[in-house]
């Protein structure tokens, strides 16, 4: 079952969405992400006050067949981790859209307009 | 397209069946296969406590026959085929001079001088033409590459037995492990066997193409009551992994000899010459220097197919299958290390993407099934 991408969201083309509020984001992988990895056993999520540069990795998710690097949608220092989805990965299975990994405090919250909305995301995964 | 310089996927006689029932498809070996139906967790824990059902049909058949066909499989097959008896399987290996695998494989035998060699997808010419080759001194044998007429149906799981039989008029209780019967199911002409890649007792099914959907149709309706799933190759390489079963081209290959793959026990060491015979020998009298492993890690992390393993600062050796694997819920996997590393409870690093990573060698099979 498909879930809804969520008008308020920003995407990339590399599938990780990001819930803007002021100059933080959340961010986490998209519906389609999920999809294409199956059933995700483990997250690897950087230590807080990690600085990331947009599109740098910032971590690595596993399902059972494959590994994939996480990107960052933003320029940023991340100011908040997820800790408890490393011990339920399968949660970015069941709910990926609520499923946020780190939240980051952008350096240039200006970068953030250039991602996709929601619709245009859904264009490229058509 | 990348794919648009290569020869196309081949197609078994179920791709349309498993394109229209919304499995995901992948290539494999040359094969378009679906790799999952509804997730492989899901298929993995129904065949561990229920059953599922595999269209294997992208395996190869090549039948040896002719009054010299005994002589023939065991010349070209390491394990001692003169113990086999009408009606009787045995896993074995296809091996080179240096007693390293060409391939792995089941050996049925059909009748006194007929046998079948059920061989690994990707390569099916190359195993055959290794065949037809090799058995020319044995005298009078043919071997011939059936694949075209077989299609292959697997049914894995504590529920096999009872979904089964209703769909046929062979007793299953009267095939035993490693055995096989030829009858019918679903009215479709079959040879039963009481073999499987996954840990779990089961059945595989040959069946003439033409009737590959009908039997996997009648499978999937009576495994309903008992919530039987249709299940892919992911669930597949998961499930042998914990039962640890070797994958060639992952765990062994042309360069990996029976000795190092720890299957001395499919070594006909009784039995005359065979390819390979004097390179083992040779190898089993000096001692292996290398051998794999089971392992499991002991820091956070999955080790999979080769990533590097380290004693100390020392390379030593190679993953070849690893996973978190779905129904012990432990990263697992397998490795070749040098022989002084090989004893369960030995700790060595995984280097997982510039990451040391602890793990301990543990006994294989690190699942068996409840009897």
């Amino acid at each position: 079952m498909a879930a809804a991408y969520p008008a308020g969201y920003k995407y990339t083309k590399d599938h990780e969405w990001i819930d803007l509020a002021g100059d933080r984001g959340k961010v986490g992988i998209t519906d389609y992400a999920q999809q294409q990895l199956g059933d995700v056993v483990y997250v690897e999520l950087p230590e807080i006050g990690a600085k990331l540069k947009q599109g740098q990795s910032f971590g690595t998710i596993e399902s059972v067949k494959a590994v994939s690097e996480l990107y960052s949608p933003v320029t940023g220092e991340v100011v908040e981790v997820n800790a408890p989805l490393k011990d339920k990965p399968e949660t970015v299975n069941s709910d990926p859209h609520g499923s946020w990994m780190i939240s980051i405090k952008l350096t240039n919250p200006g970068e953030a307009g250039a991602l996709l909305d929601a619709k245009q995301y859904q264009d490229l995964i058509k | 397209m990348e794919q648009a310089t290569e020869a196309p996927l081949k197609k078994t006689p179920l791709n349309a069946r498993h394109r229209a029932s919304g499995a995901k498809m992948v290539p494999f070996g040359g094969w378009d296969m679906p790799v999952e139906y509804s997730g492989i967790v899901q298929e993995h824990t129904a065949v561990r406590t229920r059953a599922g059902i595999f269209d294997v049909s992208h395996m190869g058949e090549i039948e040896i026959a002719g009054k010299d066909a005994l002589a023939a499989v065991q010349r070209i097959s390491s394990n001692d085929a003169s113990k086999l008896q009408v009606g009787q399987a045995q896993y074995s290996g296809l091996l080179t001079p240096q007693g390293t695998f060409v391939d792995d494989l089941l050996v049925y035998r059909l009748a006194p001088a007929h046998f079948l060699l059920v061989v690994n997808a990707g390569d099916i010419a190359g195993d055959y033409a290794w065949i037809a080759e090799h058995i020319k001194p044995a005298g009078d044998a043919v071997a011939v590459d059936a694949s075209s007429r077989y299609a292959l149906l697997a049914i894995q799981g504590p529920a096999a037995q009872s979904v089964l039989q209703p769909l046929t008029g062979v007793d299953l209780d009267s095939i035993k492990y490693y055995w096989f019967a030829h009858g019918e199911v679903a009215n479709v002409r079959a040879t039963i066997s009481r073999t499987g890649y996954t840990g779990e007792d089961g059945f595989e099914i040959f069946v003439p193409p033409q009737s590959a959907d009908r039997v996997w149709l009648a499978l999937l309706d009576a495994g309903k009551s008992a919530d039987v799933v249709p299940s892919g190759l992911g669930a597949r390489d998961t499930l042998r992994l914990e039962a640890s079963m070797r994958l060639y081209g992952n765990d062994i290959d042309s360069t990996t000899t029976a000795l190092e793959a720890d299957l001395n026990w499919i070594v006909g060491w009784k039995k005359d010459d065979f390819i390979g015979a004097s390179a083992l020998r040779a190898q089993k009298a000096s001692g292996v220097t290398r051998r794999i492993v089971g392992f499991e890690m002991l820091d956070r992390g999955i080790a999979r197919h080769g990533y590097e393993a380290y004693v100390g600062d020392a390379k030593a050796g190679v993953v070849t299958s690893g996973t978190q694997t779905p129904f012990l819920k432990k990263a697992l996997g397998m490795a070749y290390l040098p022989i002084e590393y090989t004893a369960p409870d030995t700790e060595f690093d995984v280097d997982i993407r510039g990451r040391r990573t602890r793990a301990r060698v543990v006994p294989m099979p690190f699942y068996k099934r409840p009897k």
